[in-house]
């Protein structure tokens, strides 16, 4: 039969149907098609995995480990992530029942989402945020609920904003600090507010720290260490960043029991468990990985000091992100929204950066830099960003 | 940033690259250029820094001929190796010199336009030295990696251009 006289449409699900398509798609082919482009677009980490992590995924490969593991993940892996949460977010948990390695954060994002939501429940998050955020909980008929964060704010969410929003249906806040793509920051003040926040209103706080470690600032203790914070937050993490380990795809999850104990359920249906050569990969990395980590997050906190010293003698002004890989400057000084800049930028001057809105309607009149790229291109980008600013 | 962090940090970035402009290094450790300029210049001065070089590829070295040589010597009274390693490490054709522990007491890196510029700097120079009692000379091969440099460049792994 002639496809195009089919209607695959009617086998698609509703609420997926009504997803709306990631908002930089269209441009991510554009920059496919382009050579020479300098991105500051790429949010991971432009270095290679940690030799001595590559290694020992390959010694566990030529031994042969690559059966299935535990479905909470091999027990040893637990251990030494609930180790780390210890000594390096002041978090304490039981490997045995309050730990599940999962297949990157977004897979914790996912079934947990999965676990805790009923159709109509609320889930507040803030924005501009991380893109699957909002997807992720209306693939469950869930609704997210957006809080606009500000500039004037550093992009700290606002307690008074997140009393507007929150309603007798709102079951969860999801924080996402250090921000993608903000680069905005907690203060332990800050978690304090957003912890008494959200035991006033009895809400389920899901932390996803995924850029814990890639703080420029002194580190604070998780919000889960805090009084009558532990039950009720989940903390989410992974390998990806900071160990520069994206494509290994290992996250894990710590929490209550009975949440990750309902996570383990979707989580053995549907993944069975993460990858055991990324297991033993993510076992090196946090027994041994501190060295190589440490360096990586000097040299990006480097970067930092150089692409916003750039950028604001530009007049794009942006803050001193506190942590991640980003600077989110505002481009409202040259007239253009953030898609047209994003795409006239590219096009003249071959630099891609990712238009503000990417992250949520209130990221419009910025753009995200990432700089997760080698300094030779970021002090080109910066050139060319002055020349393209110039004719504004 | 406080005077002693500077010098560290300064220090940290020349030794992996010792050509960042002092402009680069201020604005990636926050300093001004004057102040970074003025760290390297006390660096100099107290000898902390004692000098530059460039990690150069085999190939730019192929009219050399260089050996790693093994040196056991007397210790005397009072100065212990001192003494003979100053002596030795004075001749140009020793490229690097270490005092090390195990079955051996100095390593040596010895430079020479040919193999038999080596051997006769080894046989009539070194080993005859008051104070040697015996060296082991290896004739370096192949070049993997020098001052945390890899020489067998992997092919860089193109990324996606755009990530959320």
């Amino acid at each position: 039969m002639n496809d195009s006289k089919l209607s695959h449409n009617k086998w698609i699900a509703d609420h997926i149907a009504s997803l709306p398509k990631s908002g930089i798609r269209d441009f991510f082919d554009i920059v496919c098609t382009m050579d020479e482009v300098i991105s500051l677009g790429i949010g991971e980490p432009d270095f290679d995995t940690p030799w001595h992590i590559r290694e020992a995924s390959i010694y566990a490969l030529n031994k042969g480990y690559t059966s299935y593991t535990s479905n909470l993940g091999d027990l040893r892996l637990r251990k030494a992530i609930c180790k780390y949460v210890e000594e390096n977010f002041n978090g304490s948990y039981d490997p045995v029942s309050e730990c599940i390695v999962t297949v990157g954060v977004s897979e914790a994002l996912d079934i947990l989402m999965r676990a805790i939501l009923n159709p109509g429940d609320e889930v507040l998050y803030h924005e501009p945020c991380y893109v699957s955020y909002a997807p992720t909980i209306r693939m469950t008929h869930a609704i997210p609920v957006a809080v606009q964060t500000y500039e004037k704010d550093d992009f700290v969410l606002d307690i008074a904003e997140l009393e507007k929003k929150v309603t007798p249906k709102t079951k969860a806040l999801l924080l996402n600090y250090p921000n993608n793509p903000t680069g905005a920051g907690l203060t332990i003040e800050d978690k304090k507010r957003l912890a008494d926040f959200a035991i006033r209103h009895d809400l389920l706080v899901i932390s996803d720290e995924i850029y814990e470690e890639l703080s420029y600032v002194p580190r604070s203790p998780c919000i889960a260490s805090l009084p009558g914070m532990k039950e009720r937050t989940v903390l989410l993490n992974g390998m990806s960043k900071a160990f520069a380990m994206t494509g290994f795809r290992l996250g894990y999850a710590c929490g209550p029991h009975p949440i990750i104990d309902a996570m383990m359920k979707i989580h053995q249906y549907s993944m069975l468990c993460a990858p055991s050569l990324a297991q033993a990969a993510a076992l090196e990395a946090l027994q041994n990985g501190a060295v190589e980590r440490e360096k990586m997050r000097v040299e990006y906190e480097q970067r930092r000091n150089v692409i916003v010293k750039g950028l604001n003698e530009l007049g794009l002004n942006c803050f001193m992100p506190r942590g991640a890989f980003y600077v989110f400057p505002c481009i409202r000084s040259t007239g253009m929204n953030s898609m047209d800049f994003a795409m006239t930028l590219l096009k003249e001057k071959h630099v891609a950066v990712v238009p503000g809105t990417a992250f949520g309607p209130c990221g419009e009149g910025f753009v995200r830099c990432s700089y997760a790229t080698a300094m030779d291109e970021i002090e080109e980008a910066i050139r060319r960003i002055g020349e393209f600013v110039a004719k504004r | 940033m406080e005077k002693k962090t500077l010098k560290k940090e300064v220090l940290s970035l020349l030794k992996r690259n010792a050509r960042f402009s002092a402009k680069e290094m201020a604005d990636r450790l926050g300093a001004s250029e004057g102040e970074v300029l003025a760290t390297i210049a006390e660096l100099e001065k107290e000898r902390t820094i004692v000098g530059y070089t460039a990690i150069v590829s085999d190939e730019a070295e192929s009219n050399e001929v260089r050996a790693i040589i093994e040196v056991a010597i007397q210790p005397e009274r009072d100065t212990g190796f001192d003494n003979v390693a100053e002596r030795l490490a004075r001749f140009p054709e020793v490229r690097s010199a270490y005092l090390v522990s195990g079955k051996y007491d100095l390593r040596l890196e010895v430079v020479g336009d040919s193999l038999q510029a080596v051997a006769s700097f080894v046989a009539g120079k070194l080993a005859s030295q008051d104070g040697v009692k015996s060296c082991a000379t290896y004739f370096l091969l192949k070049k993997y990696k020098e001052s945390g440099v890899q020489f067998a460049r992997e092919e860089k792994h193109e990324r996606l251009k755009i990530v959320p």
